[in-house]
């Protein structure tokens, strides 16, 4: 179980902030296949992985990363700070 | 290190101030500080700041202590806001203390390059046509290879 969290352009995409799942993806892509998978506004978000940027447990990874143990994966565009 | 991540405006002046009353034995304080800018060919109405609650705090204070590493500094400051501003409001600000003024430079840009892909902000400009959100450039992260 973890929580998935999603911001900006993606988070509009896909239509909410954050959610649920209850399945245990081995890592980032397993995910991001799984979630592909479900609806056309996740294939849609999860098009051009180019374009995003990943955090797990609040730290920057990437879609290769292994989720064993993670609580809290979250999928962005690159950010623009400052 | 004194990191804010805050929706609340602030005083540029009172916060260099401060800053600057809080040092001990430094030589030079560099401040930075970011501004909504009007765009050039359509009226912005506001720009949007969306973050990331649980990793903003954590990824600015990851920067500025490696900054603290890499320069001698007597301390860093940064005040980032987040939420709806309107053009010339201040967005944020870095300040940096050293004994001479190469490190404090050097730190305060060091700062800038990495808040600016490295920080969960993300800006959505808010215009009459409607509202887009801001493409990081290649440039910014080409930035950060120099150091």
């Amino acid at each position: 179980m973890m929580d998935v969290l999603y911001f900006a352009w993606v988070r509009e995409r896909i239509g909410v902030p954050k959610e649920r799942i209850e399945t245990a993806p081995a890592t980032v892509m397993d995910l991001v296949n799984t979630l592909r998978a479900r609806e056309d506004r996740y294939e849609a978000a999860f098009s051009d992985l180019s374009a995003l940027r990943v955090a797990v447990d609040q730290e920057l990874s990437d879609f290769d990363a292994s989720l064993t143990g993670a609580r809290e994966v979250a999928f962005f565009p690159p950010m623009t700070g400052g | 290190m004194d990191i804010r991540v805050q929706e609340a405006a602030f005083d540029l002046g009172t916060e260099a101030n401060g800053f600057v009353a809080r040092q001990s034995r430094m030589g030079a304080v560099v401040t930075f500080t970011g501004i909504v800018r009007d765009l050039d060919d359509t009226k912005l109405r506001a720009m949007q700041i969306e973050h990331y609650p649980g990793m903003t705090q954590k990824a600015l204070e990851k920067i500025a202590q490696e900054a603290r590493d890499r320069w001698n500094l007597g301390d860093v400051l940064i005040i980032h806001r987040y939420g709806k501003l309107t053009p010339d409001e201040v967005i944020m600000m870095v300040a940096t203390a050293a004994r001479h003024r190469a490190d404090a430079f050097q730190a305060a840009e060091f700062l800038m390059d990495f808040l600016k892909s490295r920080a969960p902000f993300w800006k959505k400009e808010v215009t009459e046509a409607g509202a887009d959100w801001v493409a990081a450039r290649d440039a910014d992260e080409d930035a950060l290879t120099r150091w």
